[in-house]
């Protein structure tokens, strides 16, 4: 039986009348769970907030039906609008930092829909509340039931928001991107809690999502969006591994795939040596005392050679992100050395070393000067090559900006660009000073997965021809598998296994590994292994 | 389209303050300072076209070589405060640790104390005139200043490009002055014009208590606190330096708000 039944839906921007969302059409069964996939831009999200009738000021919807649960929205007031709101549809959002209220403690915000929505007395509220906390396997229900949100990490709140919009049963659960800002292994723990529980009280799910591996994994059926539109429909095993759609099959060849082993590895000394290396953050600052550090990095040894490609993977919080600030000296370390061409680096301000070291940043939005233009930002790094005169200067910098596809653009500024745009910018401001050694820090998980491919695939054109060492920060195992030559696995500030990629992926030694690769969201139909296929 | 709007009146209204102070240098109809105890309180009339005071001066002579004093005053002030405590604010938010720790405790103690009591201690030092009254006002204003760069500068230092600054190889004073800074603009401006204003009105506060620029140069603030008498009977005594600081400070806010939307490449469209 249909439980949502959208039919030619259309959301228009309120000012100029641009469709945001157009023609699109589509319908859940009971306990069906279907996936919604598109980039940025291709109104997905808008799709699923006018099912919940909570359109963002500035979008409106101007045609098409939406009948749930046999109630048409259009004719529904919003008094009956909001009584639909959570025991009929739920929903959990993409950023768990955020969608729980800092000033009202857990308990408070997950009693506030039994109440409204339910006649039961504050004792049965409570019952039910430390219920569903202990179902969303969070470890001390009682204490996180007067907890604040801000005592939480990400993968623990979005526990937690889903505990609180499952508490009323919604017969429909619409979950936008909701573990796209967690890292692989919770992302796991959390899909798989809300696959059990929708299975339970038998919720549909509407999962909103750019990653095809998560449909692949978990959805019965699959909706592709672009620019508002619909592209194709169909069972999520007929989408993936046989699209009728050239864009579909964009997406899915979008996916970062395993290279030919390039042997890069060079002997001789390595260019960056790393040994023993601690980095530890100050506890804090009390009246009289100091709280007790964390240590972030707890004694490393790594080695780069020139012109390789090192992957350093892990959850959050497994110290790889503070590694790759240390190893470029923009935190103090607290042990251990950095050896830089054989000179230590690591307490002396090596001028050689800053010059010949850069790094990429993960969100393309805060790593450039909003006051700044394209040509000057990657004009920058050239103020410390003092022998290039103006004219050279800038035809190296219009060269650079032809190399990343971004020629004629030198007098932009970056709010006119596009996510994968500025992270061309990022990188071609890392590279036009020809650097030995760049730290790439999660390069592309901000970007829509078309856009990864071509920023990764730059990234390798790049390093081909300047033949710079790089130390790729990720916690995509995708990404690495296509761009590495030796992987190094990370966990809770320690090195748990290294060695070339292919053993890595093939022959995983360590637990941590083997939990990282089996939680990584893949294709995995047979003869479609897209991701996984080896050599 | 409403930007612009506010931008031509704004701009009007600066000409037309800053027209008017030049005039004043040259000619007024009549003497502001020439006492006429035959023609006291004269409403509005074809000869005096806003009236005449209690000594019989002319009120638009006045006015109009008020508004020169004014203007200098209230920009040098905020001149003052803005330039001071932007490099105050930077150092403080910029450099953190203990720089910042004294910075501020210093700066909240003075935050602490209402603006126009703080400008008053300062004046009874330096004495009350022209100079005195801009350094006490500059000074009582600068913590707020202060406050705000360094709010916004913490925020900014955290960003990416920040970092991405050092990492080309960048100096410390450097990525400040050339990253930081330009990025702390915007509320400084917004700052900057409504500031203004509280200045204008600091000073004829100040004239009020018997601290400003002394008697008989005119500013609007101390023609607008010796009106206060006369209120009832002669109201346009009042109205007239009243409505110069309204004016002026409509036209200033208006102006401030359209060049910083212009100033941020963000908000400039072609």
């Amino acid at each position: 039986m249909t439980l949502l039944a959208v039919d030619n839906l259309r959301i228009e921007a309120a000012s100029g009348g641009t469709a945001v969302v157009d023609d699109v059409s589509f319908a859940i069964e009971r306990g069906e769970f279907l996936a919604v996939v598109g980039e940025s831009g291709s109104g997905k999200t808008a799709a699923a907030r006018a099912v919940l009738g909570l359109l963002p000021p500035g979008l409106r919807k101007v045609g098409g039906r939406i009948v749930l649960d046999g109630v048409d929205l259009a004719t529904a007031a919003s008094r009956r609008m909001r009584a639909l709101r959570g025991p009929t549809v739920g929903m959990v959002f993409q950023e768990p930092m955020v969608s729980l209220n800092p000033a009202i403690s857990v308990g408070a915000q997950m009693a506030e829909g039994l109440r409204l929505h339910e006649r039961i007395g504050k004792s049965e509220i409570k019952r039910r509340c430390l219920d569903m906390l202990a179902r969303v396997q969070i470890r001390d229900p009682d204490r996180t039931y007067d907890a604040y949100p801000h005592e939480f990490s990400g993968g623990m709140r979005q526990r937690i928001m889903l505990a609180s919009v499952m508490l009323l049963k919604p017969k429909l659960l619409i979950a936008d991107e909701p573990t796209t800002a967690l890292d692989t292994l919770t992302q796991r723990e959390v899909l798989d809690l809300m696959v059990g529980l929708a299975r339970d009280h038998g919720t549909s799910v509407m999962l909103i999502t750019h990653n095809l591996g998560l449909v692949s994994r978990y959805a019965q059926r699959a909706l592709v969006l672009r620019q508002g539109r619909m592209v194709e429909s169909g069972t999520s095993r007929q989408i993936l591994a046989a699209p009728r759609e050239a864009y579909t099959r964009q997406l899915v060849e979008a996916l970062p795939r395993r290279g030919a082993a390039t042997g890069r590895r060079q002997s001789g000394d390595p260019l960056v040596s790393v040994r023993g290396l601690k980095v530890a953050f100050a506890g804090r600052q009390r009246l009289f005392r100091r709280d007790a550090g964390v240590s972030a990095v707890n004694g490393v040894d790594l080695d780069i050679g020139a012109g390789e490609t090192v992957a350093v993977v892990g959850g959050s919080g497994s110290g790889k992100t503070t590694l790759g600030r240390a190893m470029l000296r923009l935190i103090p370390t607290s042990g251990g050395e950095i050896r830089f061409r054989g000179k230590d680096v690591t307490t002396t301000a090596d001028r050689e070393f800053r010059l010949a070291s850069q790094l990429v940043f993960q969100d393309p939005y805060s790593s450039l000067d909003p006051r700044m233009r394209l040509g000057e930002i990657v004009a920058e790094p050239l103020r410390h090559v003092p022998e290039l005169t103006v004219g050279e200067r800038d035809r190296r910098v219009e060269a650079m900006l032809e190399e990343v596809g971004l020629a004629g653009l030198a007098r932009r500024w970056p709010h006119e660009l596009s996510g994968g745009q500025r992270q061309r910018v990022a990188i071609a401001r890392a590279i036009v000073r020809q650097p030995a050694f760049v730290v790439a820090d999660e390069p592309v998980s901000a970007l829509d997965m078309t856009i990864q491919a071509q920023v990764l695939k730059l990234f390798e054109r790049l390093q081909a021809q300047y033949g710079f060492a790089c130390l790729f920060i990720s916690h995509d195992l995708a990404a690495v598998e296509q761009v590495a030559d030796r992987v190094v696995v990370m966990q809770g500030g320690q090195i748990v296994e290294q060695g070339s990629r292919d053993d890595i992926f093939d022959r995983p030694q360590h637990d941590y590994t083997k939990a990282l690769l089996a939680a990584a969201p893949v294709l995995d139909f047979a003869g479609t292994a897209v991701a996984r296929v080896s050599g | 389209m409403r930007l612009r709007a506010n931008t031509a009146i704004g701009g009007a209204l600066v000409t037309l303050l800053l027209g008017t102070a030049i005039t004043a240098m040259f000619w007024t109809p009549f003497d502001p300072l020439r006492i006429n105890l035959r023609a006291r309180l004269q409403p509005p009339s074809s000869l005096y076209w806003l009236g005449t005071d209690e000594f019989g001066r002319d009120v638009l002579s006045r006015v109009m070589v008020g508004a020169g004093a004014s203007v200098v005053i209230s920009l040098l002030t905020v001149l003052l405060a803005v330039a001071a405590g932007m490099a105050i604010g930077c150092a403080a938010g910029y450099i953190r640790g203990w720089t910042d720790r004294i910075i501020m405790a210093v700066n909240d103690a003075l935050l602490a104390f209402p603006g126009i009591l703080l400008a008053l201690a300062v004046m009874i030092v330096v004495g009350a005139n022209k100079v005195g009254l801009i350094l006490a006002l500059g000074l009582a204003y600068i913590p707020s200043v202060v406050r705000v760069v360094r709010g916004t500068v913490l925020s900014i230092r955290e960003k990416e490009y920040i970092e991405a600054s050092r990492v080309i190889g960048n100096s410390e004073a450097y990525s400040m002055i050339r990253h930081v800074m330009p990025n702390a603009i915007a509320p400084v401006a917004v700052l900057t014009t409504s500031m203004f204003g509280w200045v204008l009105l600091a000073e004829s506060a100040l004239s009020f208590l018997g601290l400003g620029v002394p008697p008989p140069a005119p500013t609007w603030g101390n023609m607008l606190a010796a009106s206060r008498p006369f209120m009832e009977t002669a109201a346009w005594l009042s109205i007239a330096p009243g409505l110069c600081i309204a004016l002026t400070l409509l036209g200033v806010n208006l102006l401030g708000d359209s060049l910083r939307d212009r100033l941020d490449p963000r908000m400039a469209h072609g």
